[in-house]
């Protein structure tokens, strides 16, 4: 269906090809799932199913991409429209009408399909979507995964044989992005159509993959296989797999399903071992939260929130999109004034401070880090943060080299890999030394290299008497770094308690870890094979 | 042909409702008849229209009437030039230099013009107030879905170009909010300086995605050459600015003049030529919005209330102003009035927008 012939590919005035000599063949009706590194070449090998690379984005491509019989070379995207769907990594972006129906029929009214065909296929798109309910709705008003799905209906509608997504449920809540990962499945085993997915939560879609296509770091390493082959030897892999790995099975599960068959045997290795001690920090109060109620207009954002922040925490708040995590960080750093109850870190409230003197109390990373970098290279912004702060020349670089090292000087911001523009931002924002430190879906786009060094940081900071509070969708960060956890709904506190009971007794946020032994209360992998490692002589025996 | 469950009323029905109330308004400034207006605007955009955020522009655009009428009565209190008349209260007035003479500050403020002001401030209010009601019944969006084809290209500009701007203030909040965690003023000159770089490159980050995505989905496929393209879109859309200049004129003066009226024929029919020529592309529509019965009578309520006040003034053009010398209750003439009132047919006519009729149902139930 889609076949990739010594495809090589440069962007204009880049030294090195962003792939280089790719061959690749998805057959028709699979689900191939594209993993690697970020900036191994993920969103180039997707936009080059449709042609976007080269005809939209420029640049070179030698070899040969064909889709469906039809080469890139010869078509442009506009005309490779009935064979290939493309949804962007930001869906937001990518509306053009304003309610649901209109954007579904967009595609199709550009190619001239006929009326009553174009009728029928937006109805069966919006029963294969479950958008049925919300077909005349503005999409403005609709939640993070309905507008994710009506994305994936408008670039379906127009009946293509293959589809192309990057990154589908980055911005997703758990719950959000099954709903948006079970209705591709849908789509492949009732249509048959051939879905290629770009994803970093490999946990969120492994067991709906058919094959499996891995970009290595250097530009040529790709290879192509079954889920198996390539997890059993593949360095990134979702923690069931890892889990695998460290419990001695072969072949490696793929779904909790499948390593829960197996989970007996090995919560019997563990039963005797002594799990982590829970974490539990009794620091100094930093910051609390009282009886803080908010709205944005008619809609409530927060209700009668109240929430104590204590030095040495690692605090993970999690909820629905919407559910009001944003809207608490953004009180707790003095974004917004609280309109009923107090918001006091270290007893003075944040907002009605000075943007100079707010920053020495909370620090904030935004959803997008790269949003608080404006300079032209690193070192400008550094300077920038010393200036902003009122510090010592070179505190901002020496936060930074304690982060990550090798950044270089004269590096443009955008020019920086995910998790190095993460690192940046947060270098900028814990130059002044703020008590709280706040991060905002702070693992979206990483991969899970730079999301282990996060953990890391994380827990360094916490160590060092910060507290440190994280809004985020992502179970594994949770598990691995949080201390306590704050389930929000609807604007209220539904659950505040210690990580290890409240991951381990939540169906919807459990890690994967905690699902596979449940009940027993392990929360990551590393958990359970530093117990394993501790009590040799009994794997052997068993294995 | 039946109306369909879903189907709502056409747009262009909507604009020419509201259109032809806005040009009733436009004709009188008799704070009486723009009252009644007003509230037959108000009565039929609370009961027709729909839960997208446009339906919320009514609201929007009748808070900046206010505005308008405040300001209107404000200057002319404070700088207006004196009429005479009835000396209401009197503000300590400042002399001016020679050089601005005809300019005055302060001084005896007269009963006439600060009403005079605020029903010439109402009136603008009104005609605001006409136009959020026909964005909240039916949203540029749906008004834009109707332009023919030879118009095609330029209606998706403005589309994109409508729910950009919403874009564009979360981008400038984004911003501030990013300043104030770097520490940095977001308040005074020194806050907005150094916002327009990150605002006009997420705007452009954006418009660079949405081409992608069009393209994807065969934006720009279509057989007809682009000369050609260009060259109906052209004609058509001369041809609606001469029809738009001639409609001002005619209505400006009042008495059909003859050159208003040429114009508008001529560009009626370059309009007319433009669309057919442009009428065989290779696109298609998707439930295009189709002209029944409920349409007409919409756009005949209209009309009404546009004839009312026509046939009022008239006959006694003093019914459409506010009497000021002497000063008195503003006349009700029985033609305008029910003119204006037949406006607010369609509040039973129209079809109930679908998300409204399940809210209806619901509170039922």
């Amino acid at each position: 269906m889609i076949t990739f012939d010594r495809v090589t590919v440069t962007y204009p005035g880049a030294s090195a090809p962003a792939l280089d000599n790719v061959n690749l063949a998805i057959e028709e009706g699979h689900l191939a799932l594209v993993i690697g590194s970020t900036g191994s070449g993920k969103s180039t090998l997707l936009r080059c199913v449709n042609g976007l690379v080269p005809h939209f984005s420029g640049g070179r491509l030698n070899g040969s991409v064909t889709v469906d019989g039809r080469s890139t070379e010869q078509y442009r995207p506009r005309d490779l429209a009935d064979a290939v769907g493309y949804v962007g990594q930001d869906p937001d972006a990518s509306f053009v009408a304003d309610t649901v129906e209109d954007e579904l029929a967009y595609a199709m009214e550009n190619l001239g399909v006929d009326p009553a065909t174009m009728r029928r296929r937006v109805e069966d798109v919006l029963d294969t979507l479950n958008l049925h309910s919300l077909r005349q709705r503005a999409i403005t008003t609709l939640s993070g995964g309905q507008r994710q799905r009506v994305a994936i209906g408008a670039a379906f509608t127009a009946a293509p044989r293959a589809l192309v997504l990057d990154e589908p449920t980055s911005s997703l809540d758990p719950v959000s992005a099954e709903e948006v990962l079970a209705s591709l499945a849908r789509l492949v085993h009732d249509q048959g159509t051939t879905i290629l997915v770009a994803e970093h939560r490999l946990e969120r879609i492994v067991q709906f993959a058919d094959i499996v296509v891995e970009l290595g770091a250097a530009p040529g390493a790709v290879r192509s296989g079954t889920p198996a082959a390539i997890f059993a030897t593949s360095e990134l892999a979702p923690p069931v797999v890892r889990l695998a790995r460290a419990a001695g099975w072969a072949p490696v599960p793929l779904s909790v399903r499948d390593a829960r068959r197996r989970a007996p045997e090995l919560r019997r290795r563990l039963e005797a071992s002594t799990r982590p001690p829970t974490r539990t920090a009794s620091g100094d109060l930093v910051a609390r939260v009282k009886g803080l109620t908010a709205a944005y207009g008619p809609i409530p954002a927060l209700a009668e929130v109240t929430v104590d922040f204590n030095e040495g925490e690692v605090i993970a708040v999690m909820g629905r999109n919407g559910a009001g995590k944003s809207t608490l960080l953004h009180h707790l750093v003095g974004l917004r004034r609280a309109q009923r109850g107090s918001v006091e870190v270290l007893g003075r409230s944040p907002a009605a401070l000075g943007a100079s003197e707010a920053i020495r109390l909370a620090g904030l990373v935004p959803q997008d880090p790269g949003s608080l970098l404006c300079a032209e290279t690193v070192s400008a912004e550094c300077r920038d943060g010393d200036r902003d702060g009122g510090l010592p020349e070179g505190t901002t670089r020496t936060v930074l080299d304690s982060i990550v090292s090798g950044i270089s000087d004269d590096t443009h911001p955008k020019d920086l890999s995910e998790g190095q523009r993460l690192a940046l931002a947060l270098a900028i924002v814990l130059a002044p030394q703020p008590p709280l430190l706040l991060l905002d879906e702070p693992t979206r786009g990483l991969d899970y290299g730079a999301k282990e060094r996060l953990s890391h940081q994380l827990r360094l900071l916490a160590a060092r008497g910060h507290c440190v509070v994280v809004a985020t969708h992502d179970v594994e960060l949770v598990a691995e770094v949080a201390d306590r956890v704050i389930v929000l709904a609807d604007g209220e506190v539904i659950t505040d308690g210690p990580a290890r009971s409240v991951v381990c007794h939540s169906a919807g946020i459990a890690s994967q870890v905690a699902r596979i032994l449940a009940p027993a209360e392990w929360l990551t992998v590393e958990e359970v094979a530093a117990a394993l490692l501790a009590r040799p002589q009994e794997n052997m025996t068993s294995s | 042909m039946l109306r369909t469950r879903l189907q709502p009323l056409h747009p262009i029905a909507w604009w020419c409702w509201a259109g032809a109330l806005a040009v009733s308004a436009s004709r009188t400034t008799n704070p009486l008849l723009l009252g009644l207006i007003f509230a037959v605007v108000a009565w039929v955009v609370t009961t027709r229209r729909g839960s997208s955020p446009w339906a919320l522009s009514f609201g929007a655009l009748v808070r900046l009437g206010l505005f308008v009428i405040a300001i209107r009565v404000v200057v002319q209190v404070l700088f207006g030039n004196r009429v005479p008349g009835s000396t209401w209260f009197t503000l300590p007035s400042a002399p001016l230099p020679s050089w601005a003479a005809g300019v005055t500050i302060g001084g005896p403020v007269t009963a006439q013009e600060a009403i005079g002001a605020f029903c010439q401030g109402l009136q603008i209010a009104v005609i605001l107030a006409c136009f959020g009601a026909a964005n909240s019944l039916a949203s540029s969006f749906r008004l834009l879905r109707c332009v023919p084809a030879g118009l095609y290209e330029v209606a998706v500009a403005v589309t994109v170009a409508i729910s950009f701007t919403p874009q564009v203030v979360l981008s400038i909040a984004r911003v501030r909010d990013a300043r104030r965690l770097r520490g940095r003023p977001t308040r005074g000159l020194r806050g907005w300086r150094g916002l327009a770089v990150p605002v006009l490159e997420s705007a452009l980050e954006r418009s660079v995605a949405l081409a992608a995505s069009m393209d994807a989905r065969g934006f720009g496929r279509r057989s007809t050459s682009p000369r050609r393209r260009q060259v109906t879109a052209a004609t058509t859309l001369v041809g609606l600015v001469g029809l738009g200049v001639g409609l001002f004129e005619v209505l400006d003066s009042g008495s059909a003049s003859g050159i208003g009226l040429a114009v508008v024929l001529v560009g009626g029919a370059l309009v007319i030529g433009g669309l057919v020529a442009a009428s065989h592309g290779s696109r298609s529509r998707y439930r295009p919005d189709r002209w029944l019965g409920a349409e007409w009578v919409v756009v005949a309520a209209g009309l009404a209330a546009v004839a009312g006040v026509v046939a009022a003034g008239s006959g006694d053009p003093n019914s459409l102003v506010q009497p000021l010398y002497p000063l008195a209750l503003p006349p009700g003439p029985l033609l305008a009035l029910g003119g204006i009132l037949a406006a607010a047919v369609p509040s039973a006519i129209a079809p109930v927008p679908a998300p409204l009729r399940a809210k209806l149902q619901e509170a039922v139930a």
